[in-house]
């Protein structure tokens, strides 16, 4: 998957990238099992094309995409971004994509459209999980509008320089740096614009545990551990003091401002 | 129940001559060895996943829960199958639970925490999920402590098995801490069988126990081990 160099500010982190066997093997994409290795073992059944993503809700063009189409609509980038997940791990992963807000711009949404609501596949013929009740399917998760046009937000198609390998989220994924990683939903269908805060499958399995935004925060800690340090996957040494986690996942120059005024706390 | 006494039936008499062969103990303790040589041969080879930390904390916890199991299976598999030759396992099985007990609580303070006695307090004070782990952690080490012969002879063997009913409240703590772990998830059915198996050890044990106590006259309740 062929991509430029991304000039977005803050969207080449200098670290080192996380070992491609380990970002395509040490997955959390439950619709394939609750195991870290499930996706990869499981996730082969996925079939990503012909895929269509339907965009409807508060805009003046709703429509359904085609996932061609949706490759062409703007210039692929790729992005090195860190992955913080609410477990306390971490990664450093090439992504290939692009902002997010090309899309919303191309859709106009109204002046109603305060949220976005992403909706992702669920079928049990190809996701074993998605008869359990390991959670509420399909999958959602939502942003406030000025957060999905932030340009660091991104729809990622690939990540090493390939097509989305599927354990990860084929066909097209969301990506949101400074957010835990549970805030990126994968093999997305269906986007709609809204004017009320959706409520994430996550919030609903699990209300005192996870919040709305879920913007990486060393000082909220989660109910059942700490979020104040994570273990770097690949690199941190089975000894080695886990390391200090960033405000906003080390984004905070780029996304602060967004939340200006904010308690934190109470908005985690 | 006609006939022979358990213990003389085929099935169960060839299963206690097994027990009671020399070689058993060791190999059984070699056995318990195996998970910890499996994450020794796994670690020497990278094989501990992409994240080797939280595949030995939960591999530990995983095990400590299962022996926990197996060690309180001894007794009503004795009264109930008639396995008498399993009560010379009991030590050793439940040795075995307090030493995966304490590689968990390595694994947590050391990988997790750093080995700051400040972290692992704080995160303990913060955390009612671990300190319920924690607790039953301390709850196995006075066990542990009274394991050997003297012990049992000091105490006096009313005393002795008084402390070791502590047992059953350690298990249902470290049910209660795996349970907890997988809060959030609808994930229950792998702690449902182990709630399910203890459960079950309960009222065996719970049984055996109403039985011996309005039978006076009857066999003598679990002895220590010899």
């Amino acid at each position: 998957l062929p991509a430029q160099r991304s000039t977005v500010a803050g969207a080449l982190v200098m670290e080192r990238p996380t070992a491609y066997d380990d970002v395509t093997g040490y997955n959390n994409f439950y619709e394939f099992g609750p195991d870290k290795a499930a996706p990869a073992r499981h996730a082969g059944r996925l079939k990503t094309r012909p895929w269509t993503v339907v965009v409807e809700g508060e805009v003046r063009k709703p429509g359904t995409y085609d996932l061609d189409a949706l490759l062409k609509l703007a210039p692929m980038e790729e992005r090195i971004y860190r992955l913080r997940c609410v477990e306390g791990w971490s990664m450093v992963i090439p992504w290939i994509g692009w902002s997010l807000a090309h899309l919303i711009r191309r859709v106009e949404p109204t002046g109603n459209a305060k949220y976005i609501e992403f909706s992702t596949l669920a079928d049990p013929q190809q996701m074993p999980q998605v008869s359990g009740r390991l959670l509420e399917w399909p999958y959602t998760d939502g942003l406030r509008l000025d957060e999905a046009m932030h340009p660091l937000t991104l729809l990622a198609f690939g990540l090493y320089g390939e097509i989305l390998p599927n354990q990860n989220g084929a066909p097209l994924r969301l990506v949101v740096p400074w957010k835990y990683g549970f805030k990126g939903p994968k093999s997305i269908v269906r986007i709609r614009f809204v004017e009320r805060q959706p409520v994430s499958t996550w919030m609903r399995s699990s209300p005192g545990e996870y919040g709305f935004y879920a913007n990486v925060n060393p000082n909220v800690d989660h109910p059942r551990w700490s979020q104040a340090s994570e273990r770097r996957i690949g690199e941190d040494g089975l000894f080695t003091r886990k390391r200090a986690t960033l405000m906003f996942n080390g984004y905070e120059a780029q996304v602060g401002s967004l939340y200006a005024g904010m308690d934190l706390q109470r908005h985690f | 129940m006609t006939g022979r006494p358990l213990a003389q039936r085929p099935a169960a008499l060839a299963l206690n001559r097994a027990a009671a062969h020399p070689l058993a103990k060791p190999l059984l303790f070699l056995l318990c060895l195996g998970p910890l040589a499996g994450w020794i041969w796994a670690g020497s080879q990278g094989g501990l996943g992409a994240n080797p930390a939280e595949t030995l904390l939960r591999g530990t916890g995983l095990w400590t829960l299962r022996f926990l199991c197996l060690v309180l299976a001894v007794t009503p598999l004795r009264v109930w199958a008639g396995l008498v030759a399993l009560a010379r396992w009991r030590r050793l099985l439940g040795l075995v639970a307090f030493f995966y007990a304490l590689l968990h609580f390595l694994a947590y303070a050391w990988l997790d925490m750093g080995f700051d006695p400040a972290a692992v307090a704080r995160d303990l004070g913060k955390r009612p999920f671990a300190l319920v782990g924690f607790v039953a952690f301390v709850g196995l080490l006075p066990l542990a402590a009274t394991s050997w012969n003297g012990a049992i002879r000091w105490l006096g063997a009313a005393r002795w098995r008084a402390l070791h009913r502590l047992v059953y409240g350690i298990a249902m703590l470290g049910l209660l801490h795996f349970v907890w772990m997988r809060a959030s998830k609808n994930r229950a059915s792998e702690a449902a069988v182990y709630a399910l198996i203890l459960g079950v050890l309960f009222v065996a044990r719970w049984l055996h126990a109403h039985r011996t106590k309005s039978r006076p006259s009857g066999r003598q309740p679990t002895s220590p081990p010899k």
